[in-house]
Parts: C-alpha cells; structure tokens; sequence
C-alpha cells in the first residue's frame, strides 16, 4: 500500500501534500494540547509497532503481497491525532531509509495509512464499543471490526489514486504516463486483496494486543 | 513490569521474528504488492514503461533499499534476513529519535 515514486502524477502527489499540510498542523495543535510527557514513550512505541508490522509481508501465493498497518490499534491507545503523528514518522523513515513508498507520493501515503486508516478505524470501533466496559469483548471486536474496516477503507482509496492516474495523464500516443491500470483494474484488486486477506491479519493483530492490554492495563485504551 | 517496558519486548520479539515478512512471500512465490513493481517488472505487465513512471521512479534513491543492503542482490535468505533485521533495528531507532524530537516540541511538562 506504499505508492512508489512514479505512479502517481507530480500534481497527485502535490495535491495530497496540501490536502496533509492543514492535517498535520492541525494534529500537532491537538496533541500538543492533550499529550503529556510521559506518553511520548507510548507515542514511540505507537509509531515503531506501526513500522515493524509493516515489515511482515503477508503473500498471496503466487501473486502479490500486502500487511498489516496498526493503524486503528495505535488510534485506540493514543486517540486518532496522535497516531497520524505516529504512523506519519514511520511512513517518512519507510521513504527516506528504505525506499519504501515514494518521496513525491508521502503526502498520498499519508493520507491513506496515517489519517484515513487511523481515522475510520478509531470512529467504527468508537461508534461499536458505545456503553461498553474497558475490559469487555465487544470492545476488543469493537477495535477489530474497526481495524478491519480502516485498512479496507484505506485501501480503497489507494486503488482509487491509482486508478485515476490514466484518466488524468497521457502522453500524445495515448499511453498512460503514470500508474497504468485504470479504476476497473486498480480498485477491485487494492479492495479484495485487502478485504480478503490483509485486513484480517490487521483485525487479528488489533484484537489481540487489544485483549491483552484489557487483561494488564486497561486505562491505556481509550473509552 | 510496566506496561511500557512489556510493549517494547513486544517490540523486540517482533525484530526477531520479522524475516518471516521475507521468507514468506519468498517461500510462496509472491512478487511485490500491488502498484508497487519496478519499472522492469511493469514493462513486462503491459510491454511498455509508462514515460513519467520511469522518469519519476528513480526520484530518490534510498541509502539502504527494499531494507537490503547494496550489493547484497541474490545473496542467500539467512543473509537478507539478517539484512532485514538490521533494516528494522535501524528503522525503529531512527523512529523513535524522531517521536522524541517531537515530544520534546509538543509534550506538555507535568
């Protein structure tokens, strides 16, 4: 789900990195607002996880590959602000270090992974988990219904910026110049792979951390 | 324990077991994800590089790419894995150096 340079127009690109500007001022008045100095480690903590799951690369035999984000689980431990911070410094480092995800499409992955993900995953489970106890199971389901639903989401939207690409761009030959796959091609297959398969792993993981902090540390998730 | 130094072995444990993410899609086959093949890998997809694909892909050239080091092309799994371990070790410090920097700015003192 990490757009490499060159699938995306420059102007793509650009818009998405004006579409984030205002996101990441405003996540850093709100965090600054509400983050205490002693929750940086769990900010840390909150960005290396998302780094790292990134890493387990999940295959579809014969085909592609994909993973989990942490996205909704991180939302849930530090609100939803705090973890497009989060998730945003692990995207940048997967960028600068390691080439993962293009520099001219960070604005983009951002705005996939670090603020749609975090985002709809954190309201889903909010709206689910309504009335319920900290420690209940309907809210760890809660978190991974949640968790689901906003790789899903982000996904969709991914398939959706890639297959815009060839309506927008041509050369005078016809041929797309960036991400050549139209909506009909892009967006079934970042949809269904994830729907199908990614997202659970993302689903399992979340429910998961989520019980086990429910059974050592309840107040770390947020009501 | 705090719960603080618990998440960080989970943390730990997930370097250790993170050339999984590597041996996997290797042991089945699986190529890259989804939009994100070479300009290669595309021109025998479609037969053609699209033009500002191949300009733009070569945009930024990553100090330790696809968390492997340079000239470690074709070298065996035990030794990419051991790359890859590296690549997350490196990734997580430079990480959490950052989320530092940006509590020392935005974390409030109690």
């Amino acid at each position: 789900m990490h757009i490499p340079d060159g699938y995306l127009s420059p102007q793509t690109g650009g818009v998405f990195y004006l579409v984030m500007l205002p996101l990441w001022v405003a996540a850093s008045k709100i965090v600054k607002k509400t983050l205490r100095a002693r929750q940086v480690p769990y900010l840390a903590f909150g960005a290396s996880f998302s780094f790292i799951i990134m890493m387990f690369n999940i295959p579809i035999p014969g085909g592609s590959t994909g993973h989990a984000v942490g996205g909704t689980l991180v939302a849930i431990l530090l609100g939803p602000w705090a973890a497009m911070i989060a998730i945003t410094v692990a995207l940048v480092v997967q960028a600068l270090l390691f080439g993962d995800g293009g520099i001219t499409a960070i604005g983009a992955n951002c705005f996939n992974m670090a603020f749609i993900l975090p985002f709809a995953g954190y309201y889903i489970y909010k709206i689910i988990s309504i009335n319920s106890g900290r420690s209940s199971l309907r809210r760890a389901i809660a978190a991974a219904i949640g968790a689901y639903m906003g790789l899903t989401i982000a996904a969709f939207l991914t398939g959706v910026e890639f297959g815009i690409q060839p309506i927008l761009h041509h050369s005078t030959d016809g041929n797309p110049l960036y991400c050549p796959y139209g909506l009909n091609i892009a967006v079934p297959a970042m949809f269904l792979e994830h729907a199908l398969l990614f997202s659970w792993i993302e689903a399992v993981v979340t429910f998961l951390v989520i019980k086990y902090l429910q059974k050592e540390d309840p107040s770390l998730i947020s009501a | 324990m705090k719960t603080i130094t618990k998440l960080w072995i989970l943390i730990i444990i997930l370097v250790i077991l993170v050339p999984i993410g590597l041996i996997l899609p290797e042991y089945f086959k699986a190529g890259a994800a989804w939009g994100e093949w070479s300009p290669e890998e595309i021109g025998v997809f479609i037969g053609y590089v699209p033009k500002g694909l191949e300009r733009l892909s070569s945009f930024w050239h990553a100090p330790i790419p696809d968390y492997a080091f340079k000239g470690w092309e074709g070298r065996s799994i035990g030794s990419l894995s051991l790359a890859y371990v590296i690549s997350a070790i490196a990734g997580i410090v430079v990480t959490v150096g950052i989320v530092f920097l940006i509590g020392k700015f935005l974390g409030k003192k109690e």
